[in-house]
């Protein structure tokens, strides 16, 4: 059933509401996010501080204006988040609804152990993106580096891009489409058919993520788990 | 954790300012590593002058009693200046042997670095209060590496802060720990090298000091490093003319950089170079695992 979202007046009042680091805390700035129940919001002189947009809980719209420091936008649930710059390590991390949107950079760990929603990056991501994913849908524009997905459990990683070393080592059931190159796979995780499904699939993710028709879904390559680790083999037994 | 800055200029008329930018980024660190700080700064070389910068830890220690001493031992003609607790020694003549001089003859000092360029400055406790004590923004220079410290591999002493320094004009900083800096030292040590800590970072200090002494250059001598360095590190490393940095194959520390046609600057976290001049034009990446960036004046 679809539901309709009615503005509270304070609510009305908080949007397009500008935030300047330069003059207020970090503490007040995620305070006044952390309370806001809808709005729009521009946070300016962000300046590399840490934790900024953590933990909001409401489906506000939040544009940062410039580069970020560690765990922007961590735990997000509803929140639309857009970072007009680079993220620091641990961008959206453990988010669980919402959207996320680096417009530059991000460094390591994005994305890592989130649950859901949905983080695009518009440019290359470092070291370890969506380690422990748990269900978070991830679109990186620009190419990732090593140990991506390591140990993923699900949701979605698309890379328009090349793939570092080690991708996917240990994963369960995350998805994982790599347009380029991938240097090295990880642990159990292998090249495996893309179906009808899965192209079904990527589509959306891209559609979701701004990338129009000019990126063929066929260009890509699935990898996922081999299946190998979920149990005990005894023939292993000399590897533990 | 630790903190690492550091800053190259490539613009001239940026050296008078030097000493304050790296400031403002050491500042911005010192969350990172509250334990102690120390900063390298290159500039005012005078040919044929060593530069000899030591800590007393005595404050009894008499400087003009260690020139004079030194001056007999080794003929040559030598001044100093202090900062506070520090001496800059000045050596017309051999830099080296009056820097073993030092080291053999005046257990009350911890000698931190000798060069023509190189000047490095230390200290226990907060870093702001350290570069406040020691007039850090007052200074002028070519580049600077500064490096807040949350000690871990060796107790907190000045002797055990970073930058690191064990030849002429190059310095080291480090994010991380070396496990196989205790069989390293032993082999440096049979090549020539001289270790006053037992810390780890001294022993890559030493480590690249041998290398550029067989003939590497910097660039040379930390690709060798990742072969024979095992542990995790973020290193920056100054020579009288170049800036380096290397990060471990797993790039296990943080690392940014940014440049502009002014200057090249590194920082463990972005907030550091977020004040400098020209940042919002700037060209701004994190440097890639097991890869080697380096830059030179000449």
């Amino acid at each position: 059933m679809p539901s309709v979202r009615v503005e509270t007046k304070a609510a009305q009042d908080m949007r397009n509401t500008r935030l300047d680091l330069a003059s207020l805390s970090l503490r007040q700035v995620n305070e006044s996010l952390q309370k806001a129940e809808a709005g729009a919001f521009m946070i300016s002189n962000p300046r590399g501080a840490h934790a900024l947009a953590a933990g909001l809980v409401s489906p506000i719209d939040v544009t940062i204006d410039g580069h970020v420091g560690y765990y922007c936008g961590g735990m997000n649930q509803q929140a639309s988040i857009t970072i007009n710059g680079n993220a620091g390590t641990g961008v959206a991390e453990n988010m669980m609804s919402g959207r996320v949107h680096v417009k530059g950079d991000a460094s390591q760990s994005a994305g890592a152990t989130g649950c859901g929603g949905l983080l695009v990056i518009d440019g290359n991501a470092s070291a370890r993106l969506g380690i422990s994913l748990r269900g978070l849908d991830i679109v990186v524009k620009g190419s990732i580096g090593h140990m991506a997905a390591f140990m993923a459990q699900a949701g979605n990683i698309v890379v328009l891009g090349d793939a570092g070393d080690a991708l996917g080592d240990s994963i369960y059931e995350a998805r994982l489409f790599v347009r380029g190159k991938v240097k090295s796979l990880g642990t159990d995780c292998i090249a495996k058919e893309t179906r009808e499904e899965h192209r079904t699939l990527l589509r959306g993710l891209l559609d979701a993520a701004g990338v129009g028709p000019e990126i063929d879904v066929s260009e890509f390559t699935r990898y996922g788990s081999a299946r190998t680790l979920y149990h005990f083999h005894i023939d292993n037994l000399g590897s533990y | 954790m630790c903190g690492i800055v550091g800053l190259f200029l490539k613009d001239g008329a940026l050296e008078s300012e030097l000493g304050r930018l790296t400031a403002a980024m050491l500042h911005e660190m010192c969350g990172r590593g509250p334990d102690s700080a120390g900063f390298a700064i290159y500039g005012g070389a005078a040919g044929g002058i060593s530069k000899i910068c030591v800590v007393r830890r005595a404050s009894t220690l008499d400087w003009a009693d260690v020139a004079a001493r030194l001056g007999q031992a080794t003929g040559s003609k030598v001044s100093y200046g202090t900062i506070e607790d520090h001496a800059i020694i000045r050596v017309a003549g051999d830099g080296a042997a009056a820097r073993t001089w030092l080291i053999e003859n005046v257990p009350e000092a911890t000698v931190l670095s000798e060069g023509e360029a190189i000047e490095i400055y230390k200290g226990v406790g907060d870093p702001d209060a350290i570069s406040r004590r020691l007039h850090l923004a007052a200074f002028s220079g070519t580049h600077a590496i500064g490096h807040t410290r949350m000690a871990t591999e060796s107790a907190v002493t000045i002797a055990g802060s970073h930058p690191f320094s064990t030849g002429r004009d190059t310095c080291l900083v480090h994010n991380g720990s070396l496990s196989n800096h205790n069989r390293l030292r032993e082999t440096l040590r049979r090549h020539g090298e001289h270790f006053q800590t037992e810390n780890d970072t001294e022993v890559a200090a030493g480590y690249l000091s041998w290398r550029m002494k067989e003939g590497d250059s910097l660039a040379e001598a930390l690709e060798h490093a990742l072969d024979d360095l095992d542990g995790f590190y973020t290193f920056v490393v100054g020579t009288r003319d170049g800036f380096a940095v290397l990060r471990d194959p797993i790039a296990c520390k943080p690392a940014v950089m940014a440049e502009t046609d002014g200057w090249v600057a590194f920082g463990s976290e972005f907030r550091a170079l977020a004040a400098l001049p020209g940042i919002d034009g700037a060209r701004i990446w994190e440097p890639a695992p097991a890869t080697v960036y380096a830059w030179s004046r000449s």
